[in-house]
């Protein structure tokens, strides 16, 4: 368990008995394109073209595509300030994401939102919004709509370590728990919130300990590991369904990037550039890469291939978003109420 | 001797000056630790008195303002920092329900002098939850005094008085004014509840009252309004709660023009309350024309670009405004 808080383990190739190569390729695939999407966007953050707040998860891909590739469109996910991936996992829609950064009628929220309010309904991604901890009671719930309407749904809640500071937080495991809600809580555990360490916020750095107390089943999980993370998200997900209980997975990672913002050697005016050199070890990607090498699942041409095909539709898409226009003036007052 | 100073760094003066003075102030919320998280408002103080008395929080609003109702009650004089005002929201039963009754609920035994500052920061494409100015909402609260300084000296000053007030105080700073400047001479502590309307400017023609931010666009319009013969007066508000209109009635009485401009919603906002106040006081025979707001549109704040452009208030704005008055 320690070992999962210390960047020097965990940095070999991936175990992927089990996987197809299809299955693997497309957890590669994806998180390749979620983490060009990002670089992509810290591009444009440092050379000023998007004005908007982002927050970016480089270092942090594989637990939005663990997590997605066991869930159904039908399902219910939330998201918190930083969820570009746990949008673009689900949908691996760029222009969604980056006409809304951008503030273009064609973004996902209509260019109403930006970085830090994305919506894809069609894929069951209802919705990301940056006041911490305020979407766990709302896929709470989601869960208790769930659990009403016995459609076999279950709904998700990505959020930080930090969020779990917050009242809302412990307010909803114990109803989650009490009322047995199908819920599936997701804590990305990346040791900070913005510029402080979690030793200088909590009496320990191991977040499914508030799991236990309110009697939900748990797991604490290398969070840069992709295959593990979907293999155990199966398990999860087939008993939420089958149980309608909670479940609550804690996903160790670091993110790579500053808190809000392009740059890696700071963190809201701390420096931290040590610190990143050896996580940056555990990198979801190259371990995975890695492993499909080794196994001969993959060339590391074909790999080249991947990242080259995901780089021109980054391009593409980037190209499209901005030349596409803003929200009309009337959208301003047009989307306050309802017309009934 | 006079010298000058920013909004921000009255601010970093204010809590320089207190935890200097007062050994029992002490500030608690997020971002103390980092100097990038309030602009220069707060750098380094956790270096210079230690970061027993200067401290950065879990993200727990709600345990944090309630912590420090607290040990207000028990003598310390604390400052909450709220980084951002949205987030305030998520502690208002401590700010509401607690500290804004406690001294009447328990017949004048107890007090709660607690200063809570939220922190208004918009703009930049931010959005609905990131662009906030919720003073009106506080302002509406029997036994929550609420300050909000537009001008660098006022930033300190009214700050000190906040934290040496017996009653608890929302004081709400405003990200836009850190840079306007004043001058000043050292600290002479005021109390708080002698502060009235501040004539920023003198003027004949109409009387322009802004709120925080508001009242430096106020001025922008009064020297614009000038090269159309308009002399403008312009006050500033500075306390939201509880309202002293004698400045203003004096000011509208002579100018017979009266227009309020508020960085918040419309609806049940400052503006017109202050209108309310006014016209409750004054002949409507002795004005000249109708008194106007000028305030945000009732809509969340947008991201894009083009829709934040038109959101916000600016200084011609309120000229177009002042001038349908003639
Ligand atoms: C209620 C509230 N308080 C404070 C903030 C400021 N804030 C934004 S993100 C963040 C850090 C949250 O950390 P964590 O939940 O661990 O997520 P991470 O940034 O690490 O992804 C903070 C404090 C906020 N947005 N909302
Ligand atoms: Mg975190």
């Amino acid at each position: 368990m320690d070992k999962l808080f210390d960047p020097k383990y965990f940095n070999d190739e991936l175990a992927i008995e089990g996987f197809g190569s299809q299955e693997l390729t497309k957890f590669l695939d994806a998180m390749i394109l979620i983490r060009k999407a990002e670089e992509k966007l810290a591009e444009n953050i440092e050379n000023g073209v998007i004005k908007c707040p982002c927050h970016l998860g480089v270092g942090q891909e594989a637990i939005a595509v663990g997590v997605s590739s066991v869930l159904r469109n039908s399902d219910k996910v939330f998201g918190a300030h930083r969820s570009h991936s746990h949008f673009l996992a689900l949908n691996s829609d760029l222009d969604g994401l980056f006409s809304e950064v951008l503030g273009k009628e064609s973004g996902s929220s209509k260019g109403m939102g930006g970085s830090m309010h994305l919506i894809d309904r069609s894929v069951g991604f209802e919705g990301s919004v940056p006041i911490v901890s305020a979407t766990i009671p709302i896929a709470t719930g989601a869960a208790l709509a769930a659990k009403l309407n016995k459609k076999g749904e279950v709904a998700v809640a990505y959020f930080g370590d930090g969020a779990t500071e917050e009242g809302a937080f412990h307010e909803s495991l114990n109803l989650a728990s009490t009322h047995k809600l199908p819920v599936l809580y997701i804590c990305e555990n990346n040791l900070f919130s913005s510029h402080l360490h979690i030793s200088l916020r909590q009496p320990s750095q191991r977040i499914a300990r508030f799991a236990e107390s309110h009697l939900i089943e748990s797991a604490t999980l290398d969070g840069n590991n992709v295959t593990e993370i979907s293999k155990h998200c199966q398990k999860a997900v087939d008993k939420i369904r089958n149980t309608n209980r909670p479940y609550f997975l804690e996903l160790i990672t670091y993110r790579w990037k500053g808190h809000v913002g392009y740059r890696e050697d700071m963190d809201v005016g701390v420096k931290r550039k040590e610190d990143l050199l050896v996580w940056r070890n555990r990198d979801p990607i190259r371990r995975l890469e890695l492993a499909l090498i080794n196994s001969k699942t993959l060339t590391q041409d074909s790999i080249n291939d991947i990242h080259a095909s995901i780089d021109f539709r980054i391009k593409e898409s980037w190209k499209r978003a901005i030349d596409g226009v803003f929200p009309e003036k009337n959208n301003l007052l047009d989307l306050v109420y309802s017309k009934k | 001797m006079k010298r000058e100073i920013s909004y921000a760094e009255g601010i970093l003066e204010a809590f320089n000056y207190l935890l200097t003075n007062h050994q029992n102030v002490f500030v608690i919320g997020q971002g103390l630790w980092s100097p990038w998280y309030v602009g220069a408002s707060m750098k380094d103080l956790d270096v210079k008195y230690g970061k027993e008395r200067v401290i950065d929080s879990p993200v727990s609003e709600l345990a944090v303002t309630g912590a420090a109702v607290g040990a207000s009650i028990c003598g310390y004089r604390p400052v909450v920092v709220h980084p951002r005002m949205d987030f305030m929201v998520l502690a208002i039963d401590q700010i509401v329900n607690q500290a804004a009754k406690w001294r009447h609920m328990f017949g004048g035994k107890s007090i709660a002098p607690v200063t809570i500052r939220g922190i208004i920061n918009r703009g930049g494409e931010q959005g609905a939850q990131h662009s906030q100015a919720l003073h009106s909402w506080f302002a509406h609260v029997p036994g929550l005094r609420v300050v909000m300084p537009a001008t660098a000296d006022d930033a300190r000053d009214l700050l000190v008085a906040s934290v040496l007030s017996d009653d608890p105080v929302m004081f709400i700073d405003d990200r836009w004014c850190y840079e306007h400047k004043s001058q000043v001479v050292d600290i002479e502590p005021v109390r708080l509840d002698s502060v009235e309307p501040r004539v920023l400017k003198e003027g004949n023609d109409v009387t322009i009252l802004g709120i925080g931010y508001s009242s430096l666009l106020c001025l922008e319009a009064s020297t614009n309004l000038e090269k159309d013969g308009i002399s403008a007066e312009v006050i500033d508000l500075r306390i939201l709660n509880p309202i002293k209109v004698k400045n203003i009635l004096k000011s509208v009485e002579k100018t017979k023009r009266f227009v309020v401009v508020d960085g918040g919603w419309t609806n049940c906002g400052m503006a017109g309350e202050l209108i309310a106040r006014v016209m409750e006081n004054i002949s409507i025979s002795d004005l000249s024309a109708s008194p106007k707001r000028v305030t945000l549109t009732d809509a969340p704040a947008p991201t894009s670009s083009n829709l934040e452009e038109d959101y916000y208030t600016k200084s011609v704005d309120i000229e177009q405004v002042v001038k349908t008055m003639f």
